[in-house]
């Protein structure tokens, strides 16, 4: 390099030094860059990403709170919440889900099912970090090999949360009801933030009547989150508040009682406090077990349930409709008295037929050939005699019959709390032009005496109308609540209907002997029912005629056959003196009234003795024999005095 | 020179007497004083980014060392034993760097590592960071500057063969890094304007088909990441918007030393190595970025200083180009992390958590010293 001349080595110099400023400029100028970025989002910027950060690391949690429980009139609980261990995942911390998924399917049983429904879960809005369920009360052995893997699964949960759970399954399910995970068309009818903590929403019966107060008050907490969603610590709490606790008259033991009664049968009974209106047993069979609703039902169960020609979704007691039949006499009696169509002295002669004018074909009397000569309201009564309520129907005329039926409750509801109760049908002229297009005539007047034709009533309904007249007119609200741990709920005073006055009261007494002797009479159409009874009851039998049935072809002649039989009734009351309990019984295609009673006298029996010795708390137990027979030396007294 | 003559004095105090005893070491004061500075704050930030992971900090402060006697080793050395030996070096980089593709070690999908029986293992690509520039600077300095065409063609051709093979590893950052200081040597060698202006268009025109032919998936989302790192916020745009969360949350003063919650509750990934700068911003923030920066720019300055005082025109290409290669690492670094570049992996120098870029940034700045310590001929 020693050639080089001095010159070039100098202009070298100066051009390499030139190129370094412009360098030197340009790092600056970068340099500056770099600040006015860091500036600007330090600074300019600073409020947006500060929030961004805190949304970053505080996450708003919200608490589930415990639902009430509900026990029935004893304590034994009918609703409780039970901890239950539920695979979740966290989406924000997995990776890739499918792999998450078959990896988890790995270690334990994931059906097809539950990852279709986990899936359609995951398609709902939540908040982030909320954990999405995968799999319902996982079993211990699936708990602990969870608990081994997780670590290694990113977003995988193990979390123990509170599940409804129905202890006597089946037993309770239609007057219950149930709850299940809340969905988007309930979201959007409710207070979202009021349900944020539990997803799950009472879907029918009490757990829906009383939904309100059941859910409880949500509980709030911020926490503050890592990355993963790993919770460091909490910031803030706000607890939550218990549902309320609901104490229901429903008796736990006359409940097993019916349901055993009615096993292998379609039907219902409902028995009612007639003192309070408290309604003691709701049965409808055959019933499903609701647990299987609380975290999803699978559609297999589902529409095996759904399909069944027997109905178990049908809640016979309150939403089965069918005609009362003769069951109604009893209430059309009082009302032909009331009205002036009849007296208890009027006798009608009943030949089996019964004539009505412009129409061509007579009227039948169940008994072939009639009750005779000399039948009159009493007799009409206790023998079901159709011809005398024939004749009655066409003296009264619609309105007088409608009138006196409302006041019964029918045609419209009037239970306080069970849910979704269907008002059935007291015809009006009105309704049946709108409905059917006609004008009432005579006939219908005619099959209306008898309790058919438009008629409908629930099993519910006619319990509640036996009730009001067991008490002789005087309404109790018919409720399924009898207190509950919210004061607020205890103070809300039950709408009820007006009570009923006659003009001369003496028609309740002998309306009640009446009925009394339908079991306890030597000519009553459930007269071996009241053989060697503890108490006296009172009581009317129904048979009510079925006239269409839904075609199915899938099942046998003599399946369709059996579903052509009559539906039977026993709708009654007891003691007879003092009432306190009323009871019906209804059995789909179940024939005859009369093999109705025996039922509802097992029920009475159960009731009143077991009342009868808890009302004496003070006695010892060993003074429930004498008790029972006490009662039962009284009874067969006043048997033997009105014969 | 105003501005020059101000940085010269910069780190202050003349201290004619202590240079000179440091000039026999051939340590350069202004340089030393501003790395040490630089260094421990970088693992005070370490310190922090790490979770509070002290084992870290040591392992950093290890390499530091090693990294630091090299240095010191490396500006023992006259520039001349580097001009005599640039293009056999160059020459074996560029071999090893075939080897790389051959025969190297695969890790997280890249291709960069090289395991030599007797040797620890490591990134030919980082020994090109310094043999690059070195070869350049003794071929352009061979004749008088500004160099001819023939030489430009040599030269491009020289940084483009080992660019080439480290994109193929892949390893866009280094390759980068390393075409940067190649063209900074030819930039400070005095090519025309209208070369620059040339070359400018003819990149313009290669984005295309760099897009279409030679980037790979990942990295084409990293840049389209840039422009809307909304579009995928919990995938390739969670870092950049971590990041800039981070950043922006840190306000002028800071969250205050170990309380970011953005890099303390993992919400910030690559906290420690190449993403580090975002917790400074957080926890220590604008007036620690201020500082940071400082730091940078005056030891870039100071570089820039060596350059122009250097004995001959190889030391003042070497000395500029190292000196610029390491402010584009900060600058590139700075620019990913708060979202106006894409991401590439370039770390942030003598901060970030990581072996290799140390000891080859150190190693620079050991020729920056020799440059600035042989003055005589």
């Amino acid at each position: 390099m020693s050639d080089l001349s001095i010159q070039d080595r100098s202009g070298e110099k100066n051009l390499v030094l030139r190129r370094t400023l412009v360098a030197f400029i340009v790092v600056m100028f970068m340099t500056s860059v770099l600040l006015w970025r860091m500036f600007n989002l330090q600074l300019i910027q600073h409020e947006v990403f500060e929030t961004l950060s805190l949304n970053n690391r505080v996450q708003g949690q919200d608490i589930a709170p415990t639902r009430g429980l509900i026990y029935d009139r004893n304590g034994n609980l009918l609703a409780e919440n039970l901890p239950s261990h539920n695979l979740s995942l966290v989406m924000e911390r997995v990776v890739d889900l499918d792999l998450t998924l078959s990896q988890l399917r790995e270690l334990i049983e994931i059906t097809d099912n539950q990852e279709k429904r986990f899936r359609n879960r995951l398609r709902k809005p939540r908040r982030p970090y909320e954990p999405v369920p995968v799999k319902f009360k996982l079993t211990a052995e699936e708990i602990a090999t969870l608990a081994v893997n997780t670590y290694f699964l990113d977003g995988v949960e193990v979390e123990a949360s509170l599940i409804r759970q129905y202890p006597h399954g089946a037993s309770f399910a239609h007057v219950l009801g149930y709850v299940g995970r809340i969905n988007e068309q309930e979201l959007r009818k409710v207070d979202p933030e009021a349900y944020a903590g539990t997803g799950f929403i009472g879907k029918i019966g009490i757990e829906k009547t009383y939904e309100k107060q059941l859910l409880g008050k949500v509980g709030y907490r911020t926490i503050e989150t890592n990355a993963r969603g790993r919770i460091l610590r909490v910031l803030e709490e706000e607890p939550p508040e218990p549902g309320v606790d609901l104490h229901l008259h429903l008796d736990l033991e006359l409940q097993k009682l019916a349901e055993k009664e009615l096993e292998g049968k379609r039907g219902a009974i409902v028995a009612m406090d007639t003192t309070t209106g408290g309604i003691l047993a709701f049965v409808s069979t055959p019933s499903f077990d609701p647990n299987l609703f609380v975290t999803g039902i699978s559609n297999k169960d589902y529409s095996k349930l759904r399909d069944s020609l027997d109905v178990p979704f049908l809640n016979r007691v309150a939403r089965g409709l069918y005609p009362p039949a003769s069951t109604l006499k009893p209430f059309l009696g009082l009302g032909g008295l009331q009205s002036g169509a009849t007296t208890w002295e009027k006798e009608i002669n009943d030949t089996g037929l019964f004539f009505l004018e412009n129409h061509e074909r007579p009227f039948r009397d169940w008994k072939v050939g009639g009750h005779g000569d000399k039948v009159d309201l009493v007799a009409a009564v206790v023998e079901s005699c159709d011809t005398y309520f024939y004749d009655l129907a066409v003296n009264m005329t619609l309105e007088p019959m409608h009138e006196i039926l409302d006041q019964f409750g029918f045609g419209k509801v009037t239970s306080v709390d069970v849910h979704n109760a269907k008002a059935g049908i007291n015809p009006t002229r009105e309704w049946k032009r709108k409905r059917h297009g006609y004008s009432w005539f005579a006939g219908d007047s005619v099959n209306l005496g008898i309790g058919q034709g438009y008629m409908l009533a629930s099993p519910l309904q006619v319990t509640i109308a036996t009730a009001v007249l067991a008490n002789k007119g005087i309404w109790k609200a018919p409720k399924l609540l009898m207190h509950s741990s919210s004061e607020t709920l205890n103070k809300i005073r039950s709408e009820k209907p007006m009570d009923i006055i006659l003009d001369d009261p003496s028609h309740w007494d002998k309306m009640h002997e009446a009925l009394r002797l339908v079991v306890h009479g030597p000519k009553g159409t459930a007269r071996a029912t009241g053989i060697g009874a503890p108490f006296q009851m009172a009581g009317k039998t129904g048979t009510a005629q079925v006239k269409s049935l839904a075609q199915d072809e899938e099942y046998d002649a003599e399946a369709i056959e059996e579903r052509y039989r009559d539906h039977a009734w026993f709708s009654g009351f007891a003691p007879f003196e003092n009432p306190k309990i009323a009871v019906t019984v209804f059995v789909e295609n179940g024939e005859h009234g009369s093999w109705m009673a025996p039922i509802a006298r097992r029920l009475f029996e159960n009731w009143l003795l077991r009342t009868e010795v808890m009302a004496d708390s003070g006695k010892e137990p060993d003074s429930f024999n004498l008790e029972v027979s006490e009662l039962l030396a009284k009874t067969e007294g006043t048997d033997h005095a009105n014969h | 020179m105003p501005i020059i003559d101000s940085v010269r004095s910069l780190p202050g105090l003349d201290l004619q007497r202590r240079q000179s005893r440091a000039t026999r070491l051939h340590l350069d004061l202004p340089l030393l004083f501003l790395l040490i500075t630089l260094c421990g704050f970088g693992l005070v930030i370490l310190y922090s980014a790490s979770g509070g992971n002290i084992f870290m900090v040591q392992r950093q402060l290890i390499r530091f060392g090693v990294a630091f006697l090299g240095m010191f080793i490396i500006a023992q050395f006259d520039p001349r034993v580097f001009q005599r030996w640039g293009l056999t070096v160059y020459i074996l980089v560029l071999m090893l760097l075939i080897a790389v593709l051959v025969a190297g070690k695969k890790s997280m999908g890249a291709q960069r590592w090289l395991d030599l029986p007797l040797l620890p293992a490591f990134q030919p690509s980082e020994i090109m960071k310094l043999a690059l520039p070195i070869m350049i600077a003794w071929y352009l300095s061979r004749k008088t500057l500004p160099p001819g065409r023939l030489q430009l063609v040599v030269a491009m051709i020289a940084v483009v063969i080992p660019v080439g093979l480290i994109i193929k590893q892949p390893d866009l950052g280094t390759s980068l890094l390393i075409m940067a200081s190649g063209v900074f040597v030819i930039f400070l060698a005095g090519i025309g304007w209208r070369w620059i202006i040339g070359a400018g268009v003819a990149v313009t025109a290669l984005v295309p088909i760099l897009w279409m032919f030679v980037m790979r998936e990942y990295q084409k989302q990293r840049v389209l990441t840039l422009f809307n790192p909304d579009s995928d916020k919990l995938g390739a745009g969670w870092n950049i918007n971590q990041s800039k969360i981070a950043i922006g949350s840190g306000g002028f003063q800071g969250k205050g030393y170990m309380e970011g919650t953005q890099s303390q509750l993992d919400f910030l990934p690559e906290s420690h190595t190449d993403f580090i700068i975002a917790v400074l911003a957080e926890e220590f923030g604008f007036l620690g970025v201020l500082v940071l920066i400082a730091i940078y720019l005056a030891l870039t300055a100071r570089g820039l200083v060596i350059s122009v005082k250097a004995r001959d025109s190889f030391g003042r290409l070497l000395a500029g180009s190292v000196t610029l290669t390491f402010f584009i690492y900060v600058f590139v670094n700075i620019g990913m992390v708060s979202g106006i570049l894409p991401v590439v992996g370039v770390p942030l120098p003598l901060v970030s958590y990581g072996g290799t870029s140390i000891v080859t940034l150190l190693g620079g700045f050991g020729l920056l010293m020799s440059v600035a310590t042989h003055q005589k001929i």
